[in-house]
């Protein structure tokens, strides 16, 4: 069966996180860098692994810091991995750590690597907040003066107004549209009504909140040693509300269309700083060094729409794609996680997946697949467990892996929306 | 085989260093020979117009004087005449009129540094491995081929005094900013800047110099009246360092300070007549068999030579995090680079134990010992857990849970079970025997101990201990750790207390049972650290915990019997709630931390009255002579191999002066014969723990010293 995806077969050996830590909070302190070093640290220590199998490191990262703008490399020179492993960082938007297995799958594939520590980061404690390109100008032309009589005449020419810090928005470039724009528009044309989006927000929560509780999402995670002292230990994601109900949720007032509109914060992902890593082998080498894998990448998609229509719909096409690489259809899945950024997306793409005129425009026979809500986002997803852009990838095939071997079940999907329109599918198998 | 390769290239010669069959350059007798005839060389060869001296040693340039062949001088005459004619010799390179260049990369020390100073300019590499320095004090002499004379007018009387009082070394960075070197480079550029700043000099002559450090140099170091505070300053701090102890560091201030006021003449001959003293000295003398005490252990593994090659350890667990976990993960990482598993109970103290362990890192940044990017990479060797997840692949696991043997077989077991069958067990006690610890192993060839002394970061001492059962290959893994952890590992038996603690117990009874007789806590502490010690034995008392005190020495007096019976006076004060300086509060009272005098309600708490007319020198004479004794005791039972170890153990370990060269040195030079005396003296008046060994009587009966005369 596992021969739908060309060259080596590639084996899902681990997965590890950070905890989780809405954006500002527990992590305000604390580097991209730091977190992603030490999720990447403890999953050598949990696998038991030698440093020196390790052959490249590929980091996802969609806001990187500006002394920082490599931070795999950083990782990759963890003193317990030889510091000959090269090791690049990537910005596939909110699916980069996803792309960053991909492509750790590919060279494993290829043959070009054994080991690859593949994973994603993001700290929106520690964002690059920017001069005004006026201000900038002023600065480069003040260090290249000759004389200080020139360099004081230059920065002279500084106005108030330069002096405005510029920070990254999560807005698209060719659009100007932020997400939840995006999200707001795609609630309105796709009839998801604000009840529906609030009632799958409450799912996220209390599935989010049983997996803690049970343990499932915490034996993910690698404790963090917080505070001074090192001694405030932070084992859990601070974004979860076991407490939440339809009633709390109803009251927040929406964001983006205070008016007519249906997105809150409450059917959001929030703002979240966290890493997650996941360690990828070729089969045999697994064997070799007496591994037995989670699960295997069977295949991966990726597809992009006009993001000035329904800028997040990208996963609509990517998973039929992929389903189509892996040879398989949507009744052979056992196990589904999709990325839920919001909860208008989520449901939209969920719509279209079942939706026979979907099924048309997509050229496919018949609709992609009717999502079963008890074999999909068992764990809750994104909204109560936060989305670290660089990292979540990771984390969905983290946790999928695991409920997988769990569940005993062969087939999964990931499914994950993008900034620019895009969308990244992911199948895993397991013998 | 010649020590010097003179090349000549476009009349510039340079000089290579590389003292055949010898790891680093020394100045020996033979070597100044060949010295000599160079500078005739460079002095008569007119084709010659400068001179570079580099080292062919890697990472040394010259590392100082022949210990060895001085040591061997039996007069004083002998020993100032050797001086004299290293001035002599260290002259005749400055008043050269070929200007020459040193190029130093690596260790410069002693007579290396001062051949360097007479030198026209230095370059010195900025590699961590280039250190210059006089370390002469260390062994109780003074630089004396004038370097008492040189440096000081080179970069100044405070900076100078701070190296040559101390011995310090300083690296390539600090150098430049002191003035002691001319310019910094890294060490690829090394030979090709100082070739051509020898063509330079030979061009244009040597350049002024810039003095350095502002306004403050200009009215301490350059006037008569700021010189004399700064001398006075010095001796200040030097008497408040060695108690007096030491008369090197006096006898070079007195040399500098006569060469700065009364000219160089003068200061030469104060420097050589202050060497030919010292090197013949007693103290001296001591210190120069410690150090080849201490480096002929470097070289002792503990094991038949041969038998065993350690074990490369690429992680290393450590179980407990406490103080002494702690300590032990940091050092390692520090020095030994190698990748540590933390592991506790919980992950709180787990957290508390990583933050005290990359604390002796953060420590080492903050005295920029370490770079940014060598502190982030060596912290991130550390990590830990609430579990043995990790330690599949530990190659030596420390233990150093709490002192208590179920405890510590249960954590034996634990490890076992996750470890590799390879994997070797170092248990961290100071009292409970190896092999009660092992008694159930799986694999008792894997177990010993590494009894470190806290805090680890500061204590130089470990004491290795296999047990019958231990492999050569365990032991030399251990020791060779140890040793790259930075400290001084003896090998010692299975025996309660081991070395350390073992000479230490009847010491520290005595000093209880001296309490408990009203002899003033502070008339006791300040007897023994006027003799040396570098705490008195009540303050120790403090240091170490009341009740560990109290566990040792219950463990001590349950092994030996009534020879080691502790007095009630620790139990009182236990029972008063008092636990010494951890508690802040013991025979002390202790302020924010800081010791802040004998606390008086502890004379009613054990039921007696200070007594006013106590005599320091019987105060002394029991203490010391406990320790002497119990020191001859372990030694015929067979704790330490040698006599060597035992007084390398008791310097390292408790501060024994190094002045008096160790306990059994000291029976030595006291002759058994008095000690044994002494102690029946003491044994008529204080009972039969005063007893002499049989080893001393044994010793008497032979004709024999310890050590060879």
């Amino acid at each position: 069966m596992h021969d739908s995806r060309p060259g080596r077969r590639v084996a899902i050996v681990a997965g590890l996180r950070t905890p989780f830590a809405k954006s500002g909070s527990v992590f305000r302190e604390v580097s991209a860098t730091a977190l992603a070093r030490h999720v990447a640290r403890e999953l050598l220590v949990r696998t038991e692994l030698d440093g020196r199998e390790v052959d490249e490191v590929i980091f996802g990262q969609v806001v990187p810091s500006v002394r920082v703008p490599n931070v795999a490399r950083e990782v990759s020179l963890l003193p317990q991995l030889l510091p000959s492993v090269p090791a690049y960082s990537l910005n596939r938007a909110c699916a980069s750590a996803a792309q960053a297995i991909t492509n750790a799958a590919d060279q494993i594939a290829l043959g070009h690597a054994d080991v690859i520590l593949a994973g994603g980061v993001e700290s929106l404690s520690d964002i690059p907040v920017l001069h005004s390109r006026r201000f900038s100008q002023i600065l480069v032309e003040a260090g290249k003066a000759k004389t200080m009589g020139r360099r004081i005449g230059t920065l002279a020419r500084t106005r108030p107004r330069d002096l405005v810090p510029v920070t990254p928005a999560v807005a698209e470039p060719s659009t100007g549209e932020t997400m939840g724009q995006s999200a707001e528009k795609m609630a309105k044309e796709n009839g998801i009504t604000r009840e529906a989006q609030d009632r799958f927000a409450l799912q996220s929560h209390r599935r989010a909140a049983a997996a803690t509780e049970d343990g499932r999402l915490t034996a993910e995670i690698a404790p963090w040693f917080g505070g001074a002292g090192m001694d405030e230990i932070v084992a859990t994601d601070n974004g979860i509300r076991a407490d939440t109900s339809l009633e709390a949720l109803a009251e927040l007032r929406p964001v983006f269309d205070r008016r007519y509109g249906s997105v809150t914060a409450g059917n959001s992902s929030p703002l979240t700083d966290g890493a997650a890593a996941v360690l990828l082998m070729a089969e045999d080498k697994a064997t070799a060094l007496g591994h037995r894998p989670l699960a295997y990448l069977r295949s991966s998609a990726v597809a992009a729409v006009d993001p000035s229509w329904q800028l997040l719909m990208g996963p609509v096409y990517a998973v039929p794609r992929a389903l189509e690489r892996a040879a398989l259809s949507w009744s052979d899945l056992g196990l589904v996680e999709i990325h839920e950024a919001f909860a208008a997306q989520v449901l939209s793409n969920v719509q279209a997946w079942a939706s026979a005129a979907w099924a048309e425009r997509l050229g496919l026979a018949g609709p992609v697949g009717e999502v079963d809500w008890e074999r999909t986002n068992v764990a809750g997803g994104s909204i109560a467990i936060g989305h670290p852009f660089g990292a979540t990838g990771a984390r969905l095939v983290t946790t999928l892996a695991h409920e997988m071997e769990r569940r005993d079940v062969q087939f999964g999907l990931i499914s994950i929306c993008a900034q620019g329109g895009m969308g990244h599918a992911l199948v895993l198998e397991r013998d | 085989m010649s020590a010097f390769t003179t090349v000549v290239e476009s009349g510039i010669a340079v000089v290579t260093f590389d003292l055949p069959g010898e790891p680093v350059n020394k100045l020996s007798d033979a070597v100044k020979v060949e010295f000599e005839a160079l500078l005739i060389r460079l002095r008569d060869d007119t084709t010659i117009r400068s001179a570079v001296l580099i080292s062919g040693k890697p990472d040394s340039f010259i590392a100082g004087a022949d210990i060895e062949e001085f040591s061997a001088l039996t007069t004083e005459s002998a020993a100032e005449r050797l001086s004299f004619e290293g001035q002599e010799m260290v002259s005749r390179v400055e008043t050269l009129s070929t200007p020459v260049v040193a190029a130093i990369h690596g260790a410069c020390l002693g007579g290396g540094l001062e051949l360097a100073l007479a030198c026209h300019y230095r370059i010195a590499t900025d590699h961590p491995k280039t250190q210059l320095a006089l370390p002469e004090v260390q062994l109780g002499l003074i630089p004396g081929a004038g370097g008492c004379q040189r440096l000081p007018r080179l970069i100044g009387a405070r900076a100078a005094l701070d190296m040559i009082l101390t011995g310090k070394s300083e690296r390539g960075a600090k150098a430049l900013r002191l003035g002691l070197i001319d310019e910094l480079v890294p060490p690829s550029i090394l030979r090709a800047t100082a070739v051509a700043a020898a063509d330079r000099l030979a061009r244009e002559g040597v350049p002024p110099r810039k003095p350095k450090g502002g306004i403050p140099a200009l009215a301490l170091d350059r006037t008569a009246a700021g010189r004399r505070l700064v001398y006075r300053a010095a001796e200040k701090r030097v008497l408040a360092k060695t108690g007096g102890h030491y008369p090197a560091p006096l006898r070079a201030l007195d040399a500098v300070r006569t060469g700065l006021e009364q000219g160089i003449t003068a200061g030469l001959a104060a420097e050589h007549r202050a060497f030919g003293e010292l090197a013949v000295g007693d103290v001296s003398r001591k210190l120069v068999q410690v150090f080849f005490a201490t480096n002929a252990l470097k070289k002792d593994d503990g094991i038949v030579p041969g038998s065993a090659v350690p074990r490369q350890i690429r992680r290393l667990g450590v179980v407990g995090a406490g103080f002494m976990g702690a300590g032990i993960a940091g050092m390692a990482a520090l020095n030994v680079e190698v990748d540590t598993r933390l592991k506790d109970a919980d992950l709180p103290r787990v957290g508390k134990g990583l933050k005290a362990a990359t604390g002796i890192l953060a420590e080492r940044y903050k005295r920029r010992r370490l770079t940014r990017s060598q502190f982030d990479r060596l912290s991130a060797l550390l990590s830990g857990g609430a579990d043995y997840r990790g330690f599949a692949r530990a190659d030596l696991v420390i233990e150093a849970v709490f002192e208590d043997l179920d405890t510590k077989r249960h954590v034996l077991a634990e490890v076992e079970a996750v470890t590799r069958p390879e994997a070797i067990f170092a248990s961290n006690t100071s009292t409970i025997p190896i092999r009660e610890i092992a008694a159930h192993a799986a694999r008792p060839e894997r177990v010993l101990g590494m009894h470190f002394f806290s805090p680890v970061e500061k204590m130089p001492l470990l004491e290795v201990i296999p047990t019958e059962a231990t492999e050569p290959e365990a032991i030399i893994t251990a020791v060779r750790f140890g040793r790259r952890m930075g400290k001084t590992v003896i090998v010692v038996a299975d025996h309660p207390g081991f070395w350390v603690n073992r000479i230490l117990s009847p010491y520290l009874n005595e000093a209880a049972i001296l309490v408990a007789e009203g002899v003033p806590i502070e008339l006791i502490d300040q007897t023994m650290t006027r003799w040396g010690f570098p705490v008195g034995p009540v303050a120790l008392l403090d240091e170490v915990g009341l009740d560990v005190a109290q566990k040792a020495s219950a463990v001590m007096h349950a092994a030996f019997g009534d020879r080691l019976r502790p007095p009630e006076t620790l139990g009182r004060l236990i029972a008063d709630g008092r636990q010494g300086r951890k508690n802040g509060r013991g025979f002390y009272r202790y302020h924010d931390g800081h010791k802040a005098g004998v606390d008086d309600s502890v004379y009613p708490l054990i039921g007696v009255r200070p007594v006013e007319d106590a005599d320091s020198g019987v105060i002394e004479r029991r203490l010391v002579f406990a320790m002497l004794n119990e020191a001859a005791m372990a030694l015929e039972d067979g704790v330490v191999r040698t006599p060597r170890d035992g007084d390398i153990g008791a310097l390292f370990g408790i501060g024994f002066p190094a002045f008096r060269g160790g306990p059994l040195r000291m029976i030595d030079d006291l002759t058994a014969t008095k000690v044994v005396e002494t102690l029946r003296d003491l044994e008529d008046v204080h009972g039969s723990r005063f007893s002499p060994a049989g080893g001393l009587i044994g010793t008497i009966l032979h004709g024999g010293r310890y050590y060879p005369a």
